[in-house]
């Protein structure tokens, strides 16, 4: 993963909650086999409709979406955040995001800001009323800037130092080997297996 | 000490457990189908890595699998993708139940008729309706595909535990109410977010006398309210659905006494609790674009709260007030993960004997598995569906998603017993109304939403 420090960009708004990842990425974009390749495919059905948000030329480019609660609900496809990273979003700014989705946004390294309802309404006016305004999020600091905007956010301690270091999950958890083994010896034997086909 | 089900599984599960970490838990039956799994492989292979239990790995192919004529009518990428989980599979040797294997199906579905789903374990999968897996009294968590990678890996998942719900119905279900009916209910009540950061143990007289299908039913939706998992503590039922399936427990005397531990001790205190009355449900059907905004189909198309109804309410071409059973239906779709087992087509095909499907609509069922499939026509239930004028398909995912040919065309309504009326989601413009099995069944009938109390025979 990518590490994750500091982002300086353009804020979006995307004023919707429940924002599902079906939306994010609708199914028949769902066939690559490749991680890249997504960020043409965000949103695609709202992005047909005219005058959709994303598309205004303010918010061309930019890295932090600023959105409604529950973001990310309904499907795991983790598709979503590809998606989102691919088309350049570095930040997700809600009051609220789905399980699921939140545990991807920590692994792909795309940063997800929880803030109090009041403070995302502000974030949201912010980019609705000054087009191409733009905000620095601080990971380090938690703390997110824009003129006359100071706020701070948290995040669990750990993902935060795994998105500040760019760490790789799995080769956290293989140092764990021996505990893993220790685990795997004492499990119940009943407990199915397959057989292999080869 | 007083635990939930979930707590003591959670408990069996922990590898290690470090202060200021999320848990490392031991995966027990990871589920692999081709779509979330191809970038997962791939960068275990770049990585040089190999998958650390095969053994507790099974794949198949249900997500973009045509339902008709075969692998050859899937469009090229759906090809590839199933090409790389079979190049993927033969490397790892990872068991495949792919196309044309008597034991494919939707994952949700083959894990339990095969009996890989077991009281007291966690099962992880890269799909959100992994929680199906719950009814048997196991920690289920749909994952992404990161997650699949590091559990290809390692075997093992990271998470900080979630904190307990109760859902606690009883009382019986009134005749035409289904489990369908149930999960509509409680999700309408929670909210699509309300059970976020939740696991969901159902409990209750009416839990308790629900079948397993019924069980896998309820778990299934609990995702749709946003909870991580839903369960039910194993019993009788549940030790009875397993005895002689594939791979039930060899040991099986000791599994069952094991299994006999895995309750919510009388004194457990929950974070959350939620009381239902089964007798006061009916049957519902959705009529926005999230499975919460559910209402009973008795009544009325409600005043929109808010922009998000209104544009709900715009998509889905309705006007507030408008009677439910006055909405009429292009298409009827009886599959998916949470309705497509044999239960569920029994109870769609009581409703259908003897009648005829409306002209004007067209309708499919597309069996959970291929099990489930061989098993209906085994009691006829083909000939009745076929009779009535309903395609009778092969097993896959088919409508629920859309990723095969079978989606709807837009401005097309459906009505459907999947899990999901998100915008676009059964085909882009379309529109879909979630309801029970009987209710779809009833719907292809008449040719719009309709109570199927009042079609009784
Ligand atoms: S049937 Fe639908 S919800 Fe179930 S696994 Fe398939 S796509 Fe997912």
């Amino acid at each position: 993963m990518t590490p994750f420090s500091r982002v300086t960009g353009v804020v979006a708004p995307l004023d919707r909650s429940n924002v599902d990842t079906d939306q994010i990425i609708p199914k028949q974009f769902l066939k690559r086999i490749e991680r890249s390749g997504f960020g043409p495919y965000l949103f695609y059905d709202w992005r047909r409709t005219k005058d959709f948000v994303l598309d205004r030329p303010e918010y061309r480019g930019a890295g932090i979406l600023v959105t409604g609660a529950n973001f990310g609900c309904g499907s795991s496809r983790e598709h979503a955040t590809w998606a989102l990273l691919d088309a350049g979003f570095r930040v997700v700014i809600a009051p609220s995001f789905a399980d699921i989705f939140l545990s991807n946004c920590l692994r792909v390294g795309l940063l997800p800001v929880a803030l109090a309802e009041a403070d995302v309404r502000r974030l949201i006016e912010l980019a609705g009323s000054r087009p191409g305004a733009q905000l620095t999020v601080d990971l380090g600091t938690q703390s997110i800037h824009a003129p006359g905007i100071d706020l701070s956010f948290a995040i669990d301690p750990f993902w935060r130092d795994c998105l500040l270091n760019g760490w790789d999950e799995i080769t956290l958890t293989l140092k764990q080997e021996a505990e893993i083994a220790a685990f795997e010896a004492r499990r119940p034997d009943w407990l199915p297996a397959l057989t292999s086909p080869g | 000490m007083t635990l939930t089900l979930a707590q003591k599984l959670w408990d069996r599960h922990l590898v290690r457990r470090v202060p200021a970490e999320p848990d490392l838990l031991y995966v027990d039956l990871h589920l692999v189908h081709e779509v979330t799994s191809p970038q997962a492989f791939e960068s275990l292979r770049l990585n040089g890595r190999r998958v650390r239990r095969p053994d507790l790995t099974l794949a198949t192919m249900d997500h973009n699998v045509p339902t008709a004529g075969g692998r050859e009518r899937a469009d090229a990428i759906s090809q590839r993708q199933m090409q790389a989980l079979e190049e993927n599979c033969a490397r790892e040797g990872i068991v495949l139940y792919g196309i044309g294997s008597p034991r494919q199906g939707i994952v949700h579905v083959i894990g339990p008729e095969l009996g890989l789903t077991q009281p007291g374990m966690l099962i992880a999968c890269g799909d959100s309706h992994t929680s199906t897996h719950g009814a048997f009294g196991a920690l289920a968590f749909g994952i992404g595909t990161s997650e699949v990678e590091h559990v290809l890996a390692t075997q093992c998942m990271r998470l900080f535990r979630p904190k307990d719900m109760a859902v606690t119905v009883d009382g019986s279900l009134p005749i035409g109410v289904t489990a369908k009916d149930l999960a509509l209910s409680v999700i309408g009540r929670l909210g699509v977010a309300g059970g976020q950061g939740y696991i969901v143990e159902y409990r209750g007289s009416t839990v308790r006398s629900l079948s397993m299908e019924a069980r896998m039913t309820v778990c299934n939706m609990t995702i749709e309210a946003g909870a991580r998992a839903g369960m039910v503590a194993p019993d009788e039922v549940t030790a009875s659905y397993l005895g002689g399936r594939p791979y039930a427990p060899s040991n099986w005397a000791q599994a069952r006494s094991d299994w006999d531990e895995l309750v919510t001790d009388p004194d457990a205190s929950f974070d959350r609790e939620l009381l239902i009355d089964a007798e006061e449900l009916e049957p519902y059907v959705t009529w926005g674009t999230n499975p919460g905004q559910s209402v009973p189909v008795t009544s009325r198309v409600p005043a929109p709260r808010g922009e998000a109804d209104e544009r709900a309410l715009a998509y889905m071409a309705l006007e507030p007030g408008q009677a439910i059973q006055e909405i009429s239906v292009d298409r009827v779709f009886i599959g998916s993960c949470t309705n497509a087992r044999l239960d569920d087509l029994r109870l769609a095909a009581s409703v259908i004997r003897g009648r005829r499907v409306h002209p004007k609509v067209r309708a499919m069922v597309v069996p959970g598995s291929a099990a489930v499939k061989r098993a209906a026509e085994g009691e006829g239930l083909d000939v009745v569906f076929r009779g009535a004028g309903f395609e009778w398909r092969d097993a896959g995912c088919s409508m629920c998603l859309g990723m095969n040919p079978d989606i709807l065309a837009p401005g097309q309504r459906c009505a459907s017993t999947s899990n999901r009326n998100f915008e676009g989601r059964q085909g882009s413009g379309g529109r879909t109304h979630l309801l029970s099995p009987p209710m779809a069944a009833a719907a292809a009938i008449a040719g719009h939403l309709v109570d199927v109390r009042e079609m009784a025979s």
